[in-house]
């Protein structure tokens, strides 16, 4: 039985490993590692929200 | 409401949805009905995947719980920007190179149909279940509040979705997701800043002193709801198999034009969607101290119910509750004066002046609570849960005319964004992972797939409307679906992650697992009183552990496992 969906290969699909084309980010890691680094200050800021009023 | 609400409302329902009807009139190729539009941008794709997650519960029933409970609800969000970046730097690229439209598709390709059927199977399970709840929850509230029937709220808006839902696929869920998201900001920014407006100086402090701002608790407690701990690594394995296994979700970033505007949309959601919770969270914590200022605070937010039993035949039994919560209110008023003018003097006044501002809010909850006792006395089957109609109180009764219409407009649009999501998604994967695999001599019919979708598209939407009319669903709605969602995520994420990290571990094994973690979690669940949360942990857990052992013990005998095979 087949009812897989072939991969479209059409030739205007860019390329998968393309870059993440944002400024001051050259690969993908550089994001990742950018958005871990807003969390991880998310959560003192709110630690600190929670020192300060609760 | 007067034309103004009307207009407002109206006129952003009917435009957005008449707006993505008639720019996908056209949508033929499947491709486009099932993934969207090719020239989909990040942006776009941010959006819908944040209005897919977040429904009517989120904006009425959140800050309702934030009013009740405090803040704390927001570390459940914790876990979610971690699993975003597992899920664009593991799923997402492997769902891109297989070009595969549903997410269960994959599991096909990597094991067999069998574990493709159940993948998908507990998918429409859970995800038909929600699509009542998702539904059904705005609609009992607006009806009640507004007098409208429920009924027709249900069909009206059950319809409505139907329409663009089943026109356009997945191009009229995204683009009218976008600018329903753009109504939702803008709501709700609007509501808070005219709350900000109206609360007095020190308020911050007084959530504060009152306990309703403790964002973050690191305790290790595992009775206690919402920690730090609970929201990371709970919140993580849920947002992961949300993200990365729900068809809701997959349908929204494996479009557009390549996968970076995939990435960039889950990072956009890894990036806001804690800021927007803590946004939403803090309206409640600060209609908490709105509501301490106004005389007429009502001791039971949900007025139709509460009438209905103030008229009852034991009115005079609720009158005496309502006397005397007005007497509370009004003594805790003082306490408040009082600690508003020596909070800042320093011990021991200030710490004096707290403790009876404390034990006045006590006073008030032990009447709010035999407020509710008394209902349940009165009527076993009453509603007794009022904090969904905290929010929706201040908005019919502190906002302008227009802007009522605005906000009333943010409940419908954060239901049918919600709604469509779901329904795309479920019609999606009955017509890829059941109708073509029962009827494989129709795969390459595009033009018959295509119609095959819009029709499952439609009777999902039926059975939802349809689930919503007749069934009874739980009265607190967001923990409802949390849990519906935790006793089947994990497992299906076991199931994943055993496809991407045990190239060893075949189907049979798998598949065998996977029922049986679904059956323990399932009688945890009914035996112990942990936090629902850990059901994705331990689902998850379970599915790994018991395919390792089972295919130890089946050994090599079945098929080779490769993610390039086609599809039984």
């Amino acid at each position: 039985m087949m009812s897989s969906v072939p991969p479209d290969h059409s030739p205007n699909h860019p390329p998968e490993d393309e870059p993440p084309g944002v400024p001051g980010f050259r690969s993908w890691s550089g994001v990742y590692l950018f958005v871990f680094g807003w969390f991880v200050l998310l959560v003192l800021l709110l630690a600190i929200f929670t020192r300060v009023f609760a | 409401m007067n034309l103004a609400d009307w207009v407002v409302l109206l006129g952003t329902m009917l435009g957005i949805a008449a707006y993505g009807t008639w720019r996908t009139r056209h949508t033929e190729h499947l491709d486009t009905y099932l993934k969207g539009s090719r020239s989909t941008k990040w942006g776009t794709i941010g959006l819908s995947i944040m209005a897919t997650q977040a429904s009517t519960i989120t904006y009425l029933s959140l800050p309702g719980q934030a009013y009740e409970s405090g803040i704390a609800f927001v570390q459940n969000y914790f876990g979610l920007p971690l699993a975003l970046i597992i899920v664009c730097a593991v799923f997402l690229p492997i769902y891109r190179k297989l070009g595969v439209y549903t997410a269960y598709e994959y599991l096909g390709k990597r094991f067999d149909a069998k574990t493709r059927l159940l993948g998908a199977s507990l998918f429409l399970l859970q995800r038909g279940v929600q699509s009542g709840v998702t539904i059904y929850a705005p609609a009992i509230i607006l009806s009640s509040v507004l007098g409208w029937s429920i009924n027709l709220t249900i069909i009206f808006t059950g319809l409505l979705v139907i329409i663009y839902t089943v026109t356009g696929g997945s191009a009229a869920v995204s683009l009218t997701q976008k600018w329903q998201m753009a109504v939702i900001f803008g709501g709700m920014i609007t509501a808070f800043v005219i709350l900000l407006t109206k609360l007095p100086v020190g308020a911050m402090e007084m959530a504060g002193a009152m306990g309703k701002l403790q964002a973050v608790d690191f305790s290790i407690d595992p009775d206690r709801r919402y920690t730090f701990w609970s929201g990371l690594l709970g919140g993580l394995f849920l947002s992961l198999s949300y993200f990365g296994t729900d068809q809701s979700q997959v349908q929204r970033y494996i479009g557009g034009a390549g996968a970076r505007e995939g990435r960039l949309g889950l990072m956009f959601n890894a990036v806001f969607k804690i800021p927007m919770q803590f946004f939403i969270v803090m309206i409640g914590a600060l209609l908490f101290v709105f509501f301490q200022f106004q005389p007429d605070t009502p001791v039971f937010f949900n007025r139709v119910e509460w009438q209905r039993h103030a008229e009852g035949p034991e009115a005079a039994k609720f009158r005496v509750i309502e006397e005397k919560h007005r007497a509370l209110h009004t003594a805790k008023q003082e306490k408040i004066a009082a600690w508003m003018t020596v909070r800042n003097s320093g011990e021991p006044a200030a710490a004096t002046a707290k403790s009876e501002l404390i034990a006045a809010q006590r006073s008030v909850d032990a009447v709010r609570k035999e407020a509710k006792d008394a209902m349940l006395a009165a009527d076993p089957r009453a509603k007794v849960k009022d904090s969904d109609y905290v929010f929706i109180t201040f908005i019919m009764s502190q906002l302008p005319h227009g802007v009522i219409g605005l906000l009333l407009a943010v409940m419908f649009a954060s239901a049918l964004s919600s709604k469509a999501g779901e329904l795309n998604a479920l019609g999606t994967t009955s017509t890829i992972d059941l109708w073509r695999h029962f009827r494989p001599l129709a795969a390459h019919d595009e033009a018959r797939n295509v119609r095959a979708a819009k029709w499952f598209t439609a009777l999902w939407g039926f059975f939802a409307i349809g689930f919503a009319l007749f069934a009874s669903f739980a009265e607190n709605l967001i923990e409802a679906l949390n849990i519906i969602a935790s006793i089947f995520y994990g497992v299906v994420l076991g199931i994943f992650l055993v496809a991407f990290f045990l190239k060893h571990v075949r189907g049979t094994a798998v598949f065998f697992a996977a029922i049986t973690a679904q059956a323990l979690v399932i009688v945890m669940y009914f035996s112990l009183s942990i936090s629902y949360l850990w059901y994705n942990v331990i689902g998850c857990a379970a599915c790994i552990v018991f395919s390792l052992i089972l295919q130890a013990t089946l050994g090599g005998g079945d098929r080779p496992a490769t993610e390039e095979r086609p599809a039984t």
